[in-house]
């Protein structure tokens, strides 16, 4: 990767000041003015480029990123598949895209009528009633299903169940979301296969306990077979059963949640719908409900009254009686929604279920090619990402980290590292349903490579040093958080790079 | 299937070297299940953009029409470039950069983003992102609190309903008493004497929801004085390029809704919070920071930093839930100031602020209407001589957007529903204000 063709590219603020502009502008229609006195009067200190320099400044550094349209992107929990260009030009219709949030009803019945397409969908890939259509992002649509949960506690008089339980294995969203709706948090262990210890669950469950939090296919990649018995077990104790849907991308299109006893899940469409990651977002988590959750359903909601679609905006109206209120601004990420309708409208009923089909596969294919040269933590099938832990390493003085930075220079984005916290120098892969046979052939063949490299003991150097062919070399960490510089200041303490 | 690469053949061999029959068995250990019963078979991606552009079809875009629309979303003019450098796929098909050595890219955008921000709302420090104006709102609320040890909050009638309501619902259950000033329109809001040493912040906006602008210098020093934390949410970032900033004024948090600057409205999401503050409240926010430091040959980088603040580390006891945020959305925000640059940016300030005026005056001639503000940048509330409502209803008949209706976000206080929002950006042309204005001489 590094080469004459990939340039260093300074801070916008390091290029020269003058009175530089990319946009030219149009007069104004009048020259009054109406402050009140409180007009800016010291320059800001933003920069001064014209349209070429910006575009050239950004196109350089678009070239120091990975990403999916470059290579295989194996991120375990991220689902980093294909991100189809027509959901993009989807979503750039006019009608879609100048559209304002408070325009009058009858000049946006087409973008409730999105809405609630996607909504229908949603609801029945799950098979639940309902679904939450405003959370943001996956942690969001946590809280939301959380949210509910404890309104509806709270309806039915049961004030003193204050406890959320979640394994050890959960995304950290899991605890921090229950944190957030006042919850405690407690732990439950998981047993040497990584699935929820059962017993364990039922000894801990009782009358305190609003509920319980389990992603499925959980973190480690296996589907929790006891599915069917927890949530029995969650139920007949009084508590709500959370799933969540971070991995539904292993599970679309072949199984329903109600089937599950599930209460609520939120889904990410930026992963199993193949809406972009842009770098950390945006996303969308919409969250469908149980019915005993629905009528606590956060506003606004598209509702139909004879032919015309409106909203209910509002908490408190016949509609939305118990709902627990607002959780984001305007009616949700309708941008998101746009994407994510145009890719379920792409693969249909057939499609995902081959998507998911297929994206077990190569996780599968995964497991079976490298398991030769990697501890794999599961010996069975796995779902759609495949855990290998750090034992095969032990003794070679490489560590996972290493390992996995190693990769970067073979051409690959590593897997995810150390997570789950409950597996040793975890190695989580997920390749998605959109590699052909040829890139996982390629990444295995890497990955073959560099654990026989490790396994010879000679150069635990080469990897510690490693990578050395991307635009950076390993970076200091602890410095950066010791003396944090969070922006771009007129004296930089540290020089820019020749 | 057009997205999916495996051949039957390939699926076969991977079959036979994972040594099961079918992809079905695969699937072994779940229970049977019903499948989907609704949803069609695929589609080719002709008809897929046949259908969804006929849905399309059925909104009405403001940019076809004359549009007079705000309340915290602004149609403002995306260069052609800004949407060219998003859709690059080496920004808009990454993930989160936790390999910071093959995501300088994104680093340091997010490293000019943070400065930006920071620079523009006056602030020393700002994080890479949250979902919304909203929610940043509820998160600087709670970060507040963090910092003084306070619970009760004090809200200002001039925020906007919408972040007024999510900040309710979000920390309902956090132990917060909140105090909600009613709705101010006009004149001068007394927070002055409400601000006592037992509070924990105190939220205002400017402009305000209403598009009054004020100095809050007087109240930063009273709230300095009594220990009490002062968020300023910023709903229109580009009034920033006009009038004093909230860190000229003395806040200690400045968070807002970024979408102006992004780009198009798409029916208000997805938005971008911004969320800046004072540097040693670093500690205290929530999100991801990105932060400069040096690789092993002394270059500098740029890496996602401090992050024991965060979830993802310090789970139950982490500043907020938040992962996925809003990083595509920050990019267009700071290409879009990028390409303005420090003159631009200023201009496209003075436009907005000189078309209202302009607007403003012109409806202030009309007899039946009055503008109520006495100051505003791009946004201001008139009084009509009847519902707002209806005679928005008529002007769209008219095709005209023509504005939005108060009580819409006011179900409570019937006694606002003569009085409508506008805003008048740099979309807006002067047949576009002959249009608006003839039609309301027709309909009032």
């Amino acid at each position: 990767m590094k080469n004459n063709f990939l340039h260093e590219e300074p801070l916008i603020f390091e290029y020269p000041v003058s009175d530089n502009s990319a946009v030219d502008f149009d007069s104004p229609l009048g020259e009054s003015e109406n402050l009140g006195g409180i007009k800016r009067s010291n320059p800001i200190g933003l920069s001064s480029l014209s349209e070429p320099e910006v575009v050239r400044h950004y196109t350089r550094l678009s070239r120091q990123n990975y990403s999916i349209d470059t290579g295989l992107y194996p991120l375990g929990s991220c689902t980093m598949k294909h991100n189809p260009r027509l959901n993009e030009k989807m979503v750039r219709l006019k009608g879609f895209m100048d559209i304002h949030p408070f325009q009058p009803e009858k000049t946006i019945q087409g973008a409730y009528k999105a809405i609630n397409l996607l909504s229908d969908w949603l609801i029945d890939l799950t098979g639940l009633p309902a679904v939450a259509m405003s959370p943001a992002a996956g942690a969001h649509g946590e809280l939301c299903g959380l949210m509910c949960i404890r309104a509806a506690h709270e309806h039915n008089g049961e004030n003193e169940r204050k406890v959320v339980l979640v394994p050890e294995s959960a995304h950290g969203t899991n605890p921090a979301s229950a944190s957030l709706c006042g919850y405690s948090v407690e732990s439950i262990p998981c047993n040497s296969k990584g699935r929820v210890d059962l017993d364990a669950l039922n000894n801990r469950l009782g009358d305190d306990i609003a509920a319980v939090m389990i992603t499925n296919p959980n973190t480690c990649g296996l589907f929790e077979t006891d599915a069917l018995r927890i949530s029995d077990a969650v139920h007949n104790a009084g508590a709500y059963f959370y799933m969540d849907g971070a991995n539904f991308n292993a599970i679309v299109g072949r199984l329903t949640l109600k089937q599950l006893g599930v209460d609520a899940m939120h889904i990410n469409l930026h992963k199993t719908f193949s809406t972009p990651h842009g770098g950390g977002g945006p996303g969308a988590g919409p969250t469908v409900l149980s019915e005993s959750l629905a009528p606590f359903a956060p506003v606004p909601f598209v509702v139909k009254k004879n032919k015309n679609l409106f909203m209910v905006e509002h908490s408190g109206s016949n509609q939305s009686e118990f709902s627990i209120g607002r959780m984001k601004g305007f009616h949700g990420q309708f941008g998101v929604f746009v994407r994510a309708l145009s890719y379920i409208m792409s693969l249909g009923a057939d499609g995902l279920s081959q998507v998911s089909g297929d994206a077990v596969l190569n996780a599968n294919y995964l497991r079976v090619r490298l398991s030769k040269y990697l501890t794999p933590f599961h010996n069975g099938t796995c779902m759609h990402e495949v855990l290998f832990d750090g034992s095969f390493l032990d003794g070679t003085g490489t560590r996972t980290i290493d390992f996995a930075k190693a990769m970067i220079d073979s051409g690959f984005h590593p897997p995810t590292m150390y997570f789950p916290l409950v597996v040793e120098g975890a190695l989580l892969f997920e390749p998605t349903e959109t590699e052909s046979r040829q890139s996982l052939d390629e990444l295995i063949d890497a990955v073959i490579k560099l654990a026989k490299k490790a396994m010879k003991k000679e150069t635990p150097e080469f990897f510690e040093n490693s990578p050395v062919n991307a635009p950076r070399l390993r970076l200091d960490e602890t410095l950066a958080a010791r003396k944090p510089i969070l922006r771009w200041t007129p004296n930089p303490v540290l020089k820019a790079a020749e | 299937m057009r997205y999916l690469p495996l051949s039957n053949k390939d699926r076969e061999s991977m079959l036979n070297t994972i040594g099961i029959e079918s992809i079905d068995n695969l699937f072994d250990e779940l229970p049977k299940s019903e499948v989907p019963q609704n949803l069609p078979k695929h589609k080719s991606e002709l008809q897929v953009d046949r259908e969804l552009s006929q849905i399309a079809n059925e909104n009405l875009p403001y940019t076809q029409v004359p549009s007079f629309l705000g309340a915290g979303n602004y149609c403002h003019y995306s260069p052609a470039s800004l949407d060219y450098i998003i859709q690059r796929g080496e920004f808009l098909t990454s993930y989160t950069p936790y390999q910071p050595e093959i995501s300088q890219g994104t680093l340091q955008v997010i490293f000019e983003f943070q400065t930006q921000v920071a620079l523009i709302t006056g602030m020393e420090i700002a994080n890479a992102s949250m979902y919304d104006g909203a929610t940043a709102c509820a998160e600087a609320i709670s970060m507040a609190s963090r910092i003084n040890k306070r619970s009760k909050v004090l809200i200002s009638g001039g925020l906007h309903p919408h972040y007024i309501d999510v900040s309710k619902t979000q920390l309902k259950h956090l132990g917060f008493d909140f105090k909600v000033l009613d709705p101010y329109v006009s004149g001068k809001e007394d927070l002055l004497n409400q601000i006592d040493t037992n509070l924990s912040c105190l939220v205002i906006q400017n402009p305000s929801f209403f598009g009054n602008i004020q100095d809050y210098t007087s109240i930063a020093n009273e709230c300095r004085y009594k220990g009490v934390l002062l968020i300023v949410v910023v709903t229109e970032p580009v009034s920033l390029g006009l009038i004093k900033s909230p860190g000229e004024m003395g806040a200690d948090i400045v968070v807002g809704e970024g979408q102006s600057l992004a780009g198009p409205s798409n029916f208000g999401g997805p938005g971008l919070g911004f969320f800046a503050s004072l540097q040693k409240y670093v500690r205290q926010m929530p999100g991801r920071l990105c932060g400069q430091t040096l690789d092993k040959d002394g270059k500098r980088g740029f890496v996602l930093t401090m992050s024991t603040r965060e979830q993802h580390i310090r789970r139950e006891k982490a500043t907020s839930n938040i992962c996925t945020n809003s990083g595509l959305i920050a990019l267009a925000f700071s290409v879009h100031l990028t390409l303005l640059g420090e003159s631009g940016f200023l201009e496209l300030a003075n436009i907005n602020h000189k078309n209202a005026v302009e607007l403003s005056i012109r409806l202030n001639n009309i007899p039946k209407i009055k503008v109520i503000n006495s100051s505003f940048f791009n946004e201001f509330v008139v009084e009509l001589p009847r519902s707002a409502g209806s005679v928005i209803d008529e002007l769209t008949d008219l095709n005209i957007l023509a504005g939005i209706p108060v009580s819409r976000f006011y179900p409570e206080h019937p006694h606002l529903s003569n009085l409508m929002l506008v805003t008048a950006t740099e979309m807006n042309t002067k047949s576009h204000l002959d249009s608006f204005i003839d039609a309301l001489n027709k309909v009032l």
